[in-house]
């Protein structure tokens, strides 16, 4: 499996008038094409940092950020970018709404449209195309906002705590959802969140960032079996609380005391 | 099942019932009080309670309304204050919204206009009636000129700090497909304000009335308030309550008129609060 996404030696300084910020130090990572991986650590580690320089939206202080061989300076059609709440434009129908990008880019042809009316579909919103968001409840909301994101075929995927917002039960299902709509495309994701067993229970891999400022510090594999389970099969396997229990105790360390 | 349901829809009929009686109740008293205020007045003035030369009474505007309508010579005015309040409040609203679009595409303009802004906002903008006229002449540019002083400032500024306080997050997800500043703003930034620009357009009614009748009082040679300031000078309070009977009239069938689009344009907008 090639590399398709890679932090080189990525450091980046927040200026204000007050002071400079050190918010990453010299972070490097590389996800291959089809892994699905995890960002936690503690809140000040930077998680959202490393995720908008990826997205191309902050340039990194210093070294570099590779997407598919090529240096990411502004964000990509190849980097789809879900955030933490819907954030879909209540004035637009669903279908305008998941419509968007294309609209952006000029790429919304006859083709682009069926596709992403086939993803509507696909994600159980077939019959909701004409409907205005607030018509739709949370986690319908945010399959939109998936389709929205797939409607550009992306390659990698940013997950930026997509499900934070979300009752447990649609938390659940959209989990299983979205990691499975993305392992059928063969799509490269990383996902950022606080919610460990999540983070367990979806990836192939989890980094765990050490904070102040954000760091590597130390990595998981999750064994084959469960990561390609589905996250709510995983989250009752055996040996998820073993690896939930190791993830959690290097969390710990890494955030040190709270201040 | 409907026999067990019919005693709840009674209760939903005796609530209707309840309430049209209230409705009604309302009705009949805004009658009464009005009917009641004018034979007050019309009996006062007739019976000499008050001086009829300045205070008039109710058939005697009417009638003052109804000959000059007649004869069509009230017309004229009427059309004029009419056109100037309409002009007034479309282009306040249109060049407001114009500069808040400049200030937001440019935030190093807006930080150097900024405490120009604060001091036009803080004038008392009839004050420049006098300057207008030396500016533009005695007439409707200049009744249109003070108008647009009281409207334009505030619109901005109201129109302004919307598009400011558009929610970052959808500006971000205009960025992440690669959109452009006009993108963000076509897309994002005048959608999200579309409530405040109508809602602007409503209080501009009101201060372009304010506009052009001091604006008339100050130059015009026709016009509603041109009518007023001459009754007053020839002592003529019939003409200027009745002019004033009509600016009411005519100012409240303006407001309702854009509260009527206003509505139409927000019809299936559900971000109303």
């Amino acid at each position: 499996m090639d590399t398709v996404l890679e932090l080189r030696q990525v450091t980046q300084v927040y200026v204000n008038d007050s002071r400079a910020t050190l918010a990453v130090e010299d972070l490097s990572f590389a996800v291959k094409r089809g892994e699905f991986i995890s960002l936690v650590g503690p809140s000040g580690c930077g998680k959202t940092t490393v995720l908008s320089m990826l997205a191309g939206l902050l340039k990194p202080t210093r070294g570099e950020v590779i997407v598919g061989g090529e240096r990411v300076l502004s964000p990509s059609p190849r980097i789809g970018y879900m955030l933490q709440q819907d954030y879909l434009f209540p004035w637009r129908t669903i279908l305008d709404n998941v419509l968007i990008g294309l609209e952006l880019s000029g790429r919304k042809t006859e083709q682009s449209i069926a596709f992403t009316r086939s993803l509507l579909h696909e994600l159980g919103l077939g019959a909701f195309e004409k409907r205005m968001p607030h018509e739709l409840s949370g986690g319908m909301r945010q399959r939109a906002a998936l389709v929205r994101t797939l409607a550009m075929e992306p390659d990698v995927l940013l997950l930026d705590e997509p499900f934070s917002a979300l009752d447990m039960a649609i938390k659940l299902q959209l989990e299983d959802l979205v990691q499975a709509t993305l392992r059928k495309r063969g799509k490269t994701a990383v996902l950022v969140t606080h919610d460990l067993a999540e983070a367990a229970a979806m990836s192939d891999r989890i980094i765990v960032l050490a904070r102040n400022p954000g760091r590597y510090f130390s990595s998981f594999r999750i064994p084959e079996a469960m990561s390609s389970a589905l996250p709510t099969e995983a989250r009752r396997m055996s040996g998820f609380q073993p690896i939930f229990d190791r993830i959690w105790e290097a969390l710990e360390i890494s955030g040190g005391k709270e201040a | 099942m409907s026999m067990n349901m019919s005693w709840i829809h009674e209760i939903h009929k005796r609530h209707l019932s309840a309430a049209r009686r209230t409705r009604w109740a309302v009705r009949v008293s805004q009658v009464l009080l009005l009917t009641g205020l004018m034979g007050l007045w019309e009996a006062a003035g007739r019976l000499g309670w008050i001086d009829v030369l300045l205070f008039s009474y109710p058939s005697k505007l009417l009638i003052q309304i109804c000959n000059t309508a007649a004869d069509g010579s009230l017309f004229p005015h009427l059309g004029i204050t009419v056109l100037e309040t309409v002009v007034g409040f479309i282009l306040g609203t249109v060049f407001g919204t114009a500069i808040a679009a400049l200030l937001w595409w440019m935030p190093f303009v807006s930080r150097v206009l900024d405490p120009f802004i604060v001091v036009l906002n803080s004038l008392p903008k009839v004050a420049l009636g006098p300057v207008f006229i030396v500016g533009f002449g005695p007439g409707f540019i200049s009744i249109v000129a003070t108008t647009l002083s009281l409207t334009v400032i505030i619109t901005t500024l109201v129109i302004y700090n919307s598009f400011r306080e558009v929610d970052q997050n959808y500006i971000k997800v205009i960025s992440l497909f690669g959109g452009s500043k006009a993108q963000t703003f076509r897309y994002v930034v005048l959608p999200a304000s579309f409530p405040t620009i109508v809602s602007t357009l409503k209080v501009n009614v009101g201060l372009a009335w304010v506009g052009v009748i001091v604006g008339e009082f100050l130059v015009a040679k026709e016009g509603l308030g041109y009518l007023m300031i001459y009754g007053f000078q020839v002592f003529n309070f019939t003409l200027v309550l009745s002019s004033l009977l009509l600016i009411a009239v005519v100012a409240t069938l303006m407001y309702q008129g854009v509260t009527y689009i206003e509505r139409l344009l927000m019809g299936s907008d559900m971000r109303k609060p």
